[in-house]
């Protein structure tokens, strides 16, 4: 969805000098901190409440139809779960629990959600960072040289590429890129994070290629990377698409700026223009765009992963959606929504220190 | 928005010397003028009609079980058959009502609780519009298809629910830019004047806000046709949207993936959403340069 990103508010007279832009750095961390803590309690209610006062049967769900129609087997699954105490004790103890990282047992799998995640995010972690380096690295590249040619040839291409990758659905590329590189081509080694028979490296991060590098094994970690190839292109061919279109309008607004037309028209050579003016003033809706296409990429593994046997957060809340496996795929929700919300409150702090303007609005 | 009217007749008024044929080319919308945007237009108005005609046309029963598995695309079946001997191609042209008509029902709908959050936090303020933006501020905190599956997967898989949680999803953008608008106008002297003649505030919002927010609103509308077609087909393909029976293309991708050396099984259905998607979001584009030709926003 295409966010709006803000004017920037006024210059203010103070300038933003000595103690008291320090005191407006602090004002704006401590309300950015507010308004996360704001939104994680109202992230927990929507959880809540789509758990516990949907229409949808979640013992049917559960138990099957055929135990669910048994009042005795019902009525116990309901004190089981708590289900028959009021709801604004439900909730808190709803709470409780997730202070105690206790998502509930996921019906399918029988685990813990929460181990069950602890298990799945490295897997995740591993795609989704190596796709958001590479997509930023080439669609911020892309971006900004469609802005500087906008209405050329090179602009043209450029935007029709990026409007074929927010365009494709994910789920459909990773299996054309599945059948074609490791079915019909072999190139790609098959699903799953390493050949079977190879053992994963001892665990650090989760990550299997960092752990093989901190373990010294070169062959696991080539094998992983390999693993890891294709899935990372395919979400980041969709990521690329997103953020060219985003940073190409985030370029235009810069150049199109008095103080920077001045700036060439004074005669300055085109790289100090880029890089003291134009890259400076970028950063800010740049910071934003990234945050947003980490977003929509963890989104994207939901549909990708499960794809190509990777056993991360997408595999799980795949597995778990389609079994309406409730309480899994809310934990998955969750957890999400906290790292979407930690980089949103990121990005919000970037833009305090880049930006001094921002602490005094 | 009052500002920008009268930037753009300066802009016009301004190329006077240009040819009268520059003129008229100019007046085509900016990406329909090369020949992508007719291919695009032509795709998107093919599309649209099979969405109301498909199911009289297809060569085969979409649903009927009766022809060999796994054929092969070629004379018997155009695009091959599934796993249960259906024709892909007869379930593609059905799959174009599933799937299109919820992808412009989910816009419209989320456009229209949208809008009018919208403008109720615009015009009204205060408590009401802290509220509603909270809300919207709620929503938009959590990635959009993330959301949307977990709401499916709360009320159950059926293609209502889906777009019942795409809606919940998709208004918020609605709001927030909606409200920008008003709150931009509401300020300005023609609102001022019909308050102070007497206008009611529903009469206000009628005569003098809603013509003003419209243009943008729609061209934003656009823009989201092909999003929620990809959102769509998305949760059918976690199977939270189409039950089995129904053809509908995602959840025909998402049955391909156990038959990975039965290419056409995928690659078809997932061809008809990339050509949807990609047409609508082409012409989205060319609808919003040629309407608003300042702003080259995403």
């Amino acid at each position: 969805m295409p966010e709006q990103i803000a004017e920037p508010p006024a210059l203010s007279p103070t300038g933003g000098q000595g103690r008291r832009s320090h005191a407006a750095l602090l004002r704006y961390i401590g309300k950015r901190l507010v308004i996360a803590c704001i939104l994680l309690v109202g992230m927990t209610i929507v959880t809540f409440s789509l758990t516990n006062l949907v229409p949808g049967d979640p013992v049917a769900a559960a138990l099957g139809q055929r135990a669910a129609d048994d009042p005795a087997i019902v009525a116990r699954f309901r004190a089981e779960y708590g289900l028959d105490k009021p709801l604004l004790e439900q909730y808190w103890a709803y709470l409780v629990r997730l202070s105690h990282f206790d998502l509930g047992t996921s019906w399918q799998t029988h685990n813990a959600v929460a181990a069950d995640l602890a298990k799945a995010v490295p897997a995740t972690m591993e795609i989704a960072l190596s796709a958001i380096v590479c997509a930023a690295l080439v669609g911020l590249t892309f971006g900004m040289w469609s802005a500087y040619r906008r209405g050329k040839v090179t602009d043209q291409v450029l935007r029709l590429v990026s409007l074929v990758g927010i365009s494709v659905p994910t789920f459909w590329m990773a299996i054309v890129c599945f059948y074609i590189f490791y079915y019909r081509l072999g190139i790609a080694p098959g699903s799953g994070r390493l050949t079977p028979g190879l053992s994963p490296p001892p665990h650090v991060t989760g990550m299997y290629t960092f752990d093989a590098l901190l373990a010294g094994d070169l062959r696991t970690f080539v094998d992983a990377a390999a693993h890891l190839a294709l899935p990372t292109m395919v979400l980041t061919l969709y990521t690329i698409g997103l953020l060219t279109r985003f940073s190409r309008t985030s370029f235009l607004e810069v150049l199109d700026q008095g103080y920077i037309q001045a700036a060439k028209a004074k005669g300055l050579p085109g790289r100090k223009v880029f890089f003291k003016y134009v890259l400076r003033a970028a950063a800010i809706p740049i910071l934003t765009v990234v945050g947003l296409a980490f977003g929509s990429l963890l989104s994207g593994t939901v549909l990708v992963e499960s794809i190509f046997g990777w056993p991360g957060l997408g595999s799980y809340a795949y597995n778990a959606a389609s079994k309406l496996d409730l309480l899994a795929v809310m934990g998955v929700g969750l957890f999400v929504g906290l790292v979407y919300l930690m980089i949103n409150l990121a990005v919000d702090l970037a833009y305090g220190f880049i930006d001094p303007r921002v602490r005094v609005g | 928005m009052a500002q920008r009217t009268r930037e753009t007749s300066v802009a016009q008024a301004a190329p006077a010397r240009k040819s009268l044929t520059r003129r008229i080319w100019r007046a085509i919308p900016k990406g329909i003028r090369m020949p992508l945007g007719i291919i695009a237009a032509v795709i998107a108005f093919t599309w649209i009609v099979l969405c109301f005609i498909g199911p009289y046309i297809t060569p085969y029963d979409p649903l009927a079980q009766n022809l060999p598995r796994f054929t092969e695309p070629g004379e018997l079946a155009w695009l091959g058959t599934d796993e249960l001997g259906r024709d892909v191609f007869s379930r593609i042209i059905a799959g174009a009502q599933v799937t299109i008509a919820l992808a412009l029902l989910l816009v419209v709908l989320s456009m229209c609780v949208g809008s009018l959050l919208g403008v109720i936090a615009g015009f009204f303020g205060g408590w009401v519009d802290e509220t509603i933006m909270r809300i919207t501020d709620l929503v938009l905190a959590f990635p959009t298809v993330i959301l949307a599956m977990v709401t499916a997967a709360a009320m159950g898989a059926s293609l209502f629910n889906a777009v019942v949680a795409a809606l919940i999803v998709s208004w918020p953008p609605y709001a927030r830019v909606v409200r920008s608008m008003v709150l931009s106008l509401r300020g300005g002297d023609f609102v001022a004047s019909g308050r102070l003649l007497g206008f009611s505030p529903m009469r206000s919002i009628r005569q003098d806000i809603l013509p003003n927010v419209a243009g943008p609103t729609l061209v934003m509308a656009s823009l989201d046709i092909g999003t929620a077609a990809l959102l769509l087909s998305g949760l059918s393909f976690l199977g939270l949207g189409a039950k089995p029976p129904t053809p509908e293309w995602g959840s025909m991708v998402s049955s391909a993936v156990q038959h990975f050396d039965k290419w056409w099984l995928g690659v078809f259905p997932g061809l008809a959403i990339l050509t949807v998607v990609i047409s609508f979001h082409f012409l989205g584009d060319a609808l919003r340069d040629g309407l608003d030709p300042g702003a080259e926003r995403v």
